[in-house]
């Protein structure tokens, strides 16, 4: 049993080797010329301190969700897609229908989303 | 993969309703009037369901390789949703409009929930039995908080999220564990072979965990904490909704999960976990209402001990306690919704006139309503020749035959407690001097959904046999 596990604790070993290795081996052999930005926490271009309740437009939220509703649109179709030929040899326009029938009940969703201003931005 | 035409024919009351849910969205959609058109379309929708439900009760049919199941007590199941959202929408014509909240979301919401209840009876996979459970669940989220203005609205629908929630977690987890036992998710599988897995510790302790997550949905003891809060910041027809409906659909997928244990008179070991929480839940219930002033919040406690009384049956666990707790459950459906009913009549603009002393002297303002919520009022308190006393009569029956009689006294005692909170009300009504004025708008739709919640107790209470033996014949068979 605990032979097969010998391999990953290998990759674990190298990776922990090789990350500290890379850490101190910048240290000591690189230039090191700090100054205060590059000593600052990188926070991806923003203000690395403020105010942690900083509130996030909720249409940020609407636009995810808006985002998860085309997601799992495509997660149905792309194997439905791919497989459609033996499918459509096998079961004929029941292998098409269902499919049909789920786009226009998300289609109409997207409609009510639309038509209730969902995508307005302002 | 393809189905036989029959297989469509059999789940036309699911076809008909989706239809009309997407039919409903559509009307909302492009039609500046569509709300004034939802609730009649959401009723005449209800009937077909109830209709084509009604032609299915005598015979079961197994569909989609043991997905569905469609007829039996499903399809009780099915007429009873039927029957309440009808009587929820009628109530809901002139309330939404007072409530502050007059959008056409409600009734799609409503549908979408009842939905997700027809789904929940007829299950015959766990898989099934979670997704009906979450399409009733989300749409009661929203539901009991659609008033966004509203600080209580919030304040419950925040609440009952994220209990209900956790609940699911529960459910989900216990899901994991049977399929971890069984290898499959079937619930015929478990019911066939329910003797032999529940030796096991896991299934026992994953059907436990299963369990959990319904005794919250029914609103049962140790996990009723949100109920008192969210039944009095939700809309007072989003209550009648969730307290009664909710509460059945839960009691449906219990049902089908110890259907091994009602078919073989045996009772099993799990007697024990539901008698425990019958009866804290039936105690509990009536004694906290004893000091409640809020009349949404005393019948919250009230749902909280009839959720224990239904409970005996869980633990009685033969054919008569399943026949008992579906006569239970019509009775408290029909009662919940004409006490809310007229609730909801009452009740202000900013529904400040929910209690006690709103109602004092009501008789001679109101002789009508206040006659209804007497008779109302006496139903749920368990007084014979209403539904409610035949309900606790055959749930404390089968727990005697099931050698459980002091679980009967227990809930006898109870009863005998819960008199006294009920018929406070009577009294306000009729004895006390009425005191400042309240304004009441008179709404004919919420008025007939009372007479008929009125018609329906009675009539289940003088001819109690009839709705017995229906269900009695389907047991049987």
């Amino acid at each position: 049993m605990i032979q097969n596990y010998i391999p990953i604790f290998f990759v674990i070993a190298v990776a922990a080797i090789f990350g500290v290795a890379v850490i101190f081996s910048s240290k000591l052999f690189g230039p090191q010329r700090p100054d205060k930005i590059k000593e600052s926490p990188y926070e991806s271009g923003k203000k690395p301190f403020g105010n942690t309740k900083e509130r996030v437009s909720i249409k940020y939220y609407l636009v995810a969700m808006l985002f998860i509703i085309f997601d799992i649109e495509v997660i149905f179709v792309y194997p439905w897609a791919v497989q459609f030929k033996s499918l459509w040899a096998e079961f004929g326009i029941f292998a098409f229908l269902p499919m049909f029938v789920f786009l226009i009940v998300l289609e109409i969703g997207f409609l009510y989303i639309y038509m209730k201003g969902g995508l307005k931005w302002d | 993969m393809p189905q036989t035409t029959n297989e469509y024919l059999l789940i036309l009351p699911f076809l008909v309703l989706s239809a009309g849910i997407i039919v409903s969205l559509c009307v909302e959609l492009f039609f500046r009037k569509g709300k004034e058109l939802l609730p009649y379309l959401s009723i005449a929708l209800f009937l077909i369901v109830a209709y084509l439900s009604v032609g299915q009760i005598y015979e079961k049919n197994v569909l989609f390789g043991g997905m569905l199941i469609t007829g039996g007590i499903p399809a009780i199941f099915n007429l009873l949703f039927a029957a309440a959202g009808v009587l929820v929408m009628l109530n809901s014509i002139g309330f939404l409009k007072k409530y502050g909240f007059y959008h056409g979301e409600f009734y799609l919401l409503t549908q979408l929930s009842v939905l997700g209840m027809m789904l929940m009876a007829g299950s015959g996979d766990l898989v099934t039995v979670f997704l009906g459970l979450e399409l009733m669940s989300i749409p009661f989220y929203v539901l009991v908080g659609m008033n966004r203005k509203k600080v209580s609205a919030n304040e419950a629908a925040m609440k009952y999220f994220l209990l209900g929630a956790f609940a699911t977690g529960f459910i989900v987890y216990g899901i994991a564990l049977i399929y971890g036992i069984m290898g499959n998710t079937s619930l015929i599988d478990l019911t066939e072979n329910f003797y032999i897995y529940s030796e096991n510790i896991i299934f026992i302790t994953g059907f436990i965990l299963i369990l959990i997550g319904f005794s919250f949905k029914i609103a049962a003891f140790p996990f009723h904490m949100w109920v008192p809060d969210v039944y009095q910041g939700a809309a007072t027809n989003v209550t009648g909704l969730m307290s009664t409906m909710g509460k059945s659909a839960a009691f449906s997928v219990i049902f089908i999960l110890l259907t091994a244990v009602f078919m073989n008179d045996a009772g099993s070991k799990l007697g024990n976990y539901f008698a425990v929480i019958a009866t804290l839940s039936m105690l509990y219930g009536s004694i906290v209402a004893l000091s409640q002033n809020n009349l949404k919040r005393m019948l919250a406690y009230s749902s909280i001990s009839h959720a224990g009384y239904m409970a005996i049956g869980l633990a009685a666990g033969n054919k008569a306690a399943l026949a008992g707790i579906m006569f239970y459950l019509a009775a408290y459906t029909f009662m919940n919704l004409g006490a809310f009913g007229i609730i909801s009549i009452i009740e202000g603009e900013e529904d400040k006139q929910t209690d006690l002393n709103s109602y004092a002297g009501l008789a001679k303002r109101f002789p009508f309503l206040a006659g209804m919520m007497a008779l109302i009022m006496f139903a749920l308190a368990g007084i014979p020749p209403m539904a409610g006393f035949f309900g606790k009569y055959y749930v404390f029956i089968s727990a005697i035959q099931s050698n459980m009689t002091w679980l009967a006294l227990v809930g006898i005692l109870s009863s005998v407690i819960s008199v006294y909170f009920y018929l406070r009300v009577v009294v306000y009504m009729y004895f006390k001097e009425p005191g400042e004025e309240i304004s009441v708008k008179s709404d004919y739709s919420a008025y007939a959904a009372v007479i008929f919640a009125g018609i329906l107790i009675l009539s289940l209470g003088l001819f109690p046999d009839t709705f017995l033996s229906v269900i009695e014949y389907i047991i049987s068979v």
